[in-house]
């Protein structure tokens, strides 16, 4: 069974000054948000397949939207993330279902390449409920200048039997990075840490 | 560019709206805003003369207004509904957030098809012309503003461009940037929509009906 996607929202964040320092180019965050229908909402069901299908949906449909709203080319995307808010007629476990057996391929293919781990967050949330999306470098999870989070919120979402998934992607790291840590130059792109 | 303008971040949001629990129509709602996130070069003192500012804006205006028709994948003709709105940081007062009233509709007006009086309209000066030869866009701009800290949520009125009192276009988006403003920034945004509400049925007149161009009938 395929979503039932009651909305999409699309958020670009571009940072061109930080701290009174130019950014060039700016650093920029997407985040796209698809509102679904909860179909084990009120129900203890054991399996959680339904979830598990739609997440590899959903990481595609996200994941090129994410692309296409930062106007670049998938393989350069820099960094990912993925989160969901489950309303409160659902589950924690809802969340895990849609996130992590099936999302990330897809994701993948619409970013290229991504050897690391995507970074999550879930959470339990009422209408409105805002959700910081953790941000890491797609190649190399150890990355410290992409280390970062964004955040992802529909107003008018979760109802109770919704949930709310969020994709994230960069074409940067952080504005001013400087703490040191594995470089974009260093990277091997084999282990997905290194 | 005016050294008052100092753009330090801009966020553009866009939803597709295929339902809310009603029939799916034949076409999404499509809703977009943009936020510039701007330093606000009066900030922790009362300057009298501010309007300076605000000319400097319609630049700024303009290029926010193709950005979020850009990011909202449409043509500006399609937009049917607009808004805009203002949040200012704690070191500024809320006649800052007033700054951005002529130069954000004025930058909407300009990229929707009015055809009035660029140069009264810039300097703040007159009403807006009446009548179709004046071209679409004729409603005032609704708006919203307030003081407030890094992340607050503004809801930002929407009308039909052409005539106030269409009843299925009132709406509002909330609208917020993470993070901003700070005390000494400003967030100015725009909000456009390509239609009315998702399932509008309180009746009111319709856009069909729109007989007077004088921005409200």
């Amino acid at each position: 069974m395929s979503a039932k996607i009651r909305k999409t929202v699309v958020v670009v964040d571009e940072t061109r000054i930080e701290m009174g320092k130019q950014i060039e180019p700016p650093t920029r965050r997407a985040v796209a948000m698809a509102v679904i229908e909860n179909p084990y909402a009120g129900r203890y069901s054991e399996n959680l397949d339904e979830l598990i299908a739609i997440g590899e949906e959903l990481g595609g449909l996200l994941g090129e939207q994410c692309v296409k709203a930062l106007g670049i080319q998938p393989e350069q995307a820099e960094s990912y993330g993925k989160a969901a808010i489950v309303g409160e007629s659902g589950e924690l476990e809802h969340a895990a279902a849609i996130l992590h057996p099936k999302l990330g391929a897809p994701l993948r293919k619409a970013v290229q390449k991504g050897a690391a781990l995507v970074p999550s967050s879930k959470k339990m949330g009422g209408i409105g409920s805002a959700i910081d999306v953790p941000l890491g470098h797609k190649d190399a999870a150890f990355v410290r200048s992409h280390f970062d989070a964004v955040e992802a919120r529909v107003s008018d979402a979760p109802r109770a039997n919704e949930i709310v998934v969020a994709v994230a992607v960069t074409d940067s790291g952080r504005p001013l990075p400087r703490v040191g840590g594995l470089q974009v130059s260093e990277i091997k792109g084999e282990d997905g840490l290194r | 560019m005016s050294d008052l303008i100092e753009v330090r971040r801009v966020l553009t949001e866009v939803e597709t709206i295929f339902h809310e629990f009603g029939p799916a129509g034949k076409k999404p709602l499509i809703r977009g805003a943009v936020a510039a996130v701007l330093k606000n070069p009066y900030a922790g003192r009362y300057e009298e003369n501010i309007v300076p500012m605000m000319d400097a804006l319609n630049d700024v205006g303009l290029d926010m207004a193709q950005r979020l028709v850009a990011a909202m994948g449409v043509q500006a003709d399609d937009i049917e509904s607009y808004g805009k709105g203002s949040i200012v940081g704690g070191a500024g007062e809320l006649e800052h957030g007033a700054l951005w009233h002529v130069p954000g509709g004025y930058a909407m007006r300009e990229l929707l098809g009015w055809k009035g009086d660029r140069s009264a309209y810039k300097q703040g000066q007159g009403s807006v012309p009446k009548g179709l030869e004046n071209g679409r866009a004729l409603s005032i701009v609704p708006s919203t503003k307030k003081v407030g800290g890094p992340g607050t949520k503004l809801d930002v009125p929407l009308t039909h461009v052409t005539a106030s009192y269409v009843r299925g276009h009132f709406d509002a988006m909330e609208v917020h940037v993470p993070g901003a403003p700070a005390a000494d920034e400003l967030v100015f945004i725009l909000v456009m929509a390509t239609g009315e509400r998702i399932h509008q049925r309180v009746g009111g007149l319709r856009p069909e009906q729109i007989s007077k161009y004088d921005g409200l009938r």
